[in-house]
Order: structure tokens, then sequence, then C-alpha cells
């Protein structure tokens, strides 16, 4: 019988606040604070204290889900869920459950075989957990608890059972925290855990609209995890349906370093949250004046920005997709086509993933601190279109304008770097380079033909690297040409 | 009339509430929470279908504050109820199997 995979995910992703959800408390870098130094009577869990919602959370939440286009409700309500567990002070998770923020959105992917629609089940609001750290000693083991995340706004987002393949789940996944962070929700460091997910497993016969029994896997804080452990749960079903065993509903965990999932929470615990509306805080109202004030904020998504740099400007789905990862680069891309309209689009789109990124990743420098603005980049390619320099000096100019800061039309000017391409000239340097290397040309001669890109080479260094090269290789193919002709 | 509680069930919830409960109260908690579960079902016989829930009866009205911080506790504060610290953290007992 032939299987195949039917996934739906979990998102959990901290909002980029201030403050915590409930309270005043100030979110910080989990990874750097002191333990429990950002902790309130309210996101403790002190008898007595009250929540109240952080407006900004709203917000966030309001811009993740118009633009995965949901419904958005105009009354929500927030719910308990209760279960205990240490990293939760108040033995209740504030939630929302019956009456989520938003439902029915969808976000599109690309893969190879074109684009899909994932559907979105929901969007919600709630608070984060404390961090546990588990120590194993070998007298006794523990938990230490850390109370600096408690209480921190997450959004959750759950999906329909849509996604088929892993490649399909890298796509949505990826471009899902690319979304998060153009909508400047989230800052999309998955090393610290900001974006955390949790996947839904299960296999239906192809063709068959039944769902399987599901697994669902969770702790899953990077890519690599969420493929790995997604992949090896299909595996193991897989392998279990064909002995002819049933699937049993579980919730799993992934360990990282033995790539395996261990059972988590005992089946008849499980989803036994006894959910009821939050007393302590009334129903949450989304007016239409809000709604369109968050709308009219929103940037150019990133789907969409896709397409349009591959319409607009001529791109490759690749290069496109390599701009538009950082929005940064994407708008320094736009502004440098601006400052120079004679000059091709693809051209400074390779100039930039290859040049610019390489400068990038050696010197260390972000976008933002970079000596060359889009019009002085502009100005350096223009004066490549224009063939008054040619490529090879281009690329030593830029990277001088990169180091110094001071503009192509300097650099070119001082050094003497203006483009060669006075015919005779030319002629005359490469019939020196041939009189000068009598050997190689008679292996020429006598049909090692690859050895016209060391004449080429060669006459270019003769010339500083000046030379027009299109032209050089003209009159070099013309003179060596002549040169067979007489010597047959 | 809805069924009595099973015991399991009065179990079940204790186990959940992390509550334990002796003989003597689980047969008591099952009677008063069968009385309870028998009560709210003669709310069950109204037809609610059409109607949506009473969440609140506050008029439906935000009250939100905005993303400002205050200032938190110190973390000696934070921590003076708790049984047990370590590195200025929580110290409790373990709750996770570890594979």
């Amino acid at each position: 019988m032939q299987y195949e995979p039917v996934i739906g995910l979990e998102i959990h992703a901290e909002l980029l606040t201030r403050s915590k959800m409930f309270c005043g408390c100030p979110v910080v870098d989990f990874t750097q604070a002191p333990p429990n130094s950002a902790v309130c009577p309210v996101c403790a869990g002190m008898p007595g204290t009250l929540p109240v919602v952080n407006r900004q959370a709203v917000e966030l939440a309001l811009r993740v889900a118009l633009a995965l286009q949901c419904q958005i409700a105009p009354v929500s309500l927030f719910a308990r869920k209760n279960y205990f567990y240490p990293d939760l002070p108040k033995g209740y998770q504030i939630s929302q459950y019956e009456y989520p923020l938003a439902q029915h959105g969808k976000l599109p992917i690309q893969t190879a075989d074109g684009e899909r629609l994932i559907r979105i089940r929901r969007v919600h609001l709630e608070e984060d957990t404390g961090k546990l750290t588990h120590v194993i000693g070998e007298k006794e083991s523990y938990s230490l608890v850390d109370l600096n995340r408690a209480g921190v706004p997450l959004l959750e987002i759950v999906t329909e059972p849509d996604i088929h393949t892993l490649e399909e789940l890298r796509a949505f996944a990826e471009g899902m925290r690319h979304l998060l962070r153009v909508l400047g929700v989230n800052s999309g460091d998955m090393e610290k855990g900001v974006i955390r997910f949790e996947a839904n497993v299960s296999l239906r016969t192809v063709g068959s609209a039944e769902l399987g029994t599901r697994v669902e896997i969770k702790n899953l804080n990077s890519f690599r995890a969420l493929i790995r452990a997604t992949a090896y749960q299909i595996e193991q079903q897989m392998a279990a349906l064909q002995r002819g065993e049933t699937i049993e509903q579980e919730t799993l965990g992934w360990d990282d370093t033995s790539e395996m999932t261990f059972s988590q929470r005992s089946k008849e615990e499980a989803h036994d949250y006894r959910y009821f509306p939050e007393p302590d805080l009334p129903p949450l109202v989304v007016e239409h004046a809000w709604l369109e004030r968050v709308a009219a904020s929103l940037p150019e998504l990133p789907f969409a920005r896709l397409k349009r740099f591959q319409t607009q400007y001529g791109l490759s789905a690749e290069d496109a997709a390599l701009l538009i990862a950082e929005y940064l680069i994407a708008d320094y891309f736009e502004e440098t086509v601006q400052a120079a309209p004679g000059v091709a689009p693809r051209m400074i789109a390779s100039w930039i993933t290859g040049e610019l990124f390489a400068w990038l990743n050696q010197s260390g420098e972000r976008l933002e601190e970079i000596k060359v603005s889009p019009a002085g980049l502009g100005e350096l390619l223009r004066l490549v279109a224009q063939d008054e320099i040619n490529l090879n000096t281009a690329k030593t100019v830029l990277s001088e304008m990169l180091r110094t800061g001071r503009t192509a039309g300097q650099i070119v000017a001082e050094r003497g770097l203006k483009q060669i391409s006075d015919a005779d000239q030319i002629a005359r340097w490469v019939a020196r380079v041939l009189a000068e290397n009598p050997q190689e040309l008679k292996s020429y001669l006598s049909g090692k033909e690859t050895l016209i890109n060391w004449f080429f080479g060669q006459v270019m260094r003769l010339a500083g690297g000046r030379a027009d090269p299109q032209q050089l290789r003209q009159e070099l193919e013309k003179q060596l040409q002549s040169m067979k002709s007489n010597s047959s | 009339m809805t069924p009595m509680l099973t015991l399991q069930e009065v179990e079940h919830i204790a186990r959940l509430a992390r509550l334990t409960l002796t003989d003597e109260e689980k047969e008591r908690f099952r009677r008063q929470l069968s009385e309870i579960l028998e009560y709210a079902a003669r709310l069950q016989a109204l037809d609610t279908g059409d109607i949506l829930p009473t969440f609140s009866v506050l008029p439906p009205q935000n009250v939100l504050r905005a993303d400002e911080i205050q200032r938190s506790l110190d973390t000696e504060d934070i921590l003076r109820n708790a049984a047990k610290t370590e590195k200025h953290q929580f110290r409790v007992p373990p709750v996770l199997d570890i594979p």
C-alpha cells in the first residue's frame, strides 16, 4: 500500500514587545539576563494580582493575522488552560481557545512543484512559560526554574494538515519565519527559541481523504530539528504500518543529540486542560478602525515581493529569493535600480548577491554599515554598462569603495583605470605578447587552442587590466586566426 | 438524572489537580461533584443553539495597557517564597523523564 504523510504545524512565536503580555516586566534576552531578574507578582502568579493585556501585543498579532489573510474576530476571548508544570507559576496558562483572535487564513509557499496554499486554521494570543533547566545528578535529580520568560507575549499559529512533503514543510517553516521578521513581530533568532514548532504527523493511503492516527512532536526549535524529527516519525509510522501494526496517538519530544523522538506525556492526561473563560480579563474587542490602521501599515509581503522582483526586474527566482531574504537588501537593490536607470536590474542583482554579499561575509559588516550607498553602487555599474571600465576593474574599484568610502568616479579618475578601447593600442599589445611568447604560440598553432585564454591574460596584464575585454578578445582571435592561415 | 461519577473519574480529576485524597474523601467528592454535575445538567435541557455564550457581563470595551516597562521585583524578593533555590532559580523536584 502507498502511504503519504499528512503534516500540520503549530508555530509559537514570541512577539517583539518591550514589556510582557499581562504586566510591565521587561522582555529580556533569556540567554543573557540573570535568572528571575524580570519577574513581578503578576507573572509569578501571586494571589490577588490581575493581568492587563498589552496593546502592542494585540497589534503585532493583528499584523500577522492580516498578513495571513485571516478572518479576524471582532470579539475574542481569553481562556485558562490548566495544567501543572513548574514553568507555569499560576497553574494555568492564559491562552485563547473557543474564540481565538483570528481564523481561516492562508500562506502561499513555493516549491519545485510550483505554488501551493497552506491553510491556517487559527491565530491566537497567549503567554510564554518560564524556562526549566533539568539537572541530573548522581544522588538526586531536580529542575531549576527561571521565570524571566513567563508571561512574554506568544502568538500561536495553527495550520490545517495541508503539508505532505518535507520540502513543503521546509518551505512553509522558512516562509513563516521570514513573514514574521518582515512584519517586525519577531526577531527570527531561532537559536534563542523565539520561534518553536510542533508537528502533527500522520500517514494515510494515497488518495484517501481519511486521516490516520496522528502523533504530536514537541520541542522543535530549529528547522533542522523540525525536518529531522518529522522525517524520523514518518519512517517509524511507515514501518509500523507495513508490519501491520496500528499507530498510537501520543505526544513525543525530540532529542537533538540522539536524533530520536521520545514519549513525553502520558496519553490519558494529554489534552485534558479543563479550559474555561479567563474571568480576570474582559473580552478583547478589535474595532474596524484599528484593523484598518494596522492593515495600512503592513509592508509588501514576501510572496508578493518575490513575484514582483521576477516580473518587474526580470530576475530569476533564486536571485529574487536571495534579495528578499533580507528586506534591507531588497530595498538596497531597488534603490540602486532607481539610481542607475541605464543598468540592467539583473546585473545589479548579481553584483549585490556576488560582490556585495562576499564583502558582508568577509568584513562582518551589516548592510546598514557599509560605506557604499545604492547611488554609489549605481554610479559604478553605470561606468561598466557604458564601457568606461571593464568588469575586473570594476571589482577592484568596488572593493576600494567599500574599504575607503570614496566614489567610483574619484577612484577611476585618480588611478587612471578608465578602460582603453583604442583599437590600435590594443592591436599593438596583442602583437607584442604573441611575439614575446613563441613557445606558447607554437603550441597554440599545433592545436592547443585553450592557450587563447592564457594569451588573453598576458595582454590584459600588459594593459594594466584596463583594455576593453571584448575588443581585446576579438583582436586576439583575429591575429591568431591570420597566423593559423599563414602557417597552414 | 445523570449517572454518578465513577471512582476512576474522581481519581483522574484529583490527579490532574495534583491532589491526594483519602478513600473517604474520594467517596464524598464523588457524591458532591455528581450533584453539581446533575444541577448543571438541568441547563442542558434548554436550547441555546442560537444564543452566543455570555462570556462577560461587562460592556464590550477593551481594557488594554500601553507597552511600557515597569520595574520588576528584586530577584531575592521573587525567590522569597521558594522552598529551595539554587543559582537564583527555584529548585523543584524533577519534572521530566529524560531519555
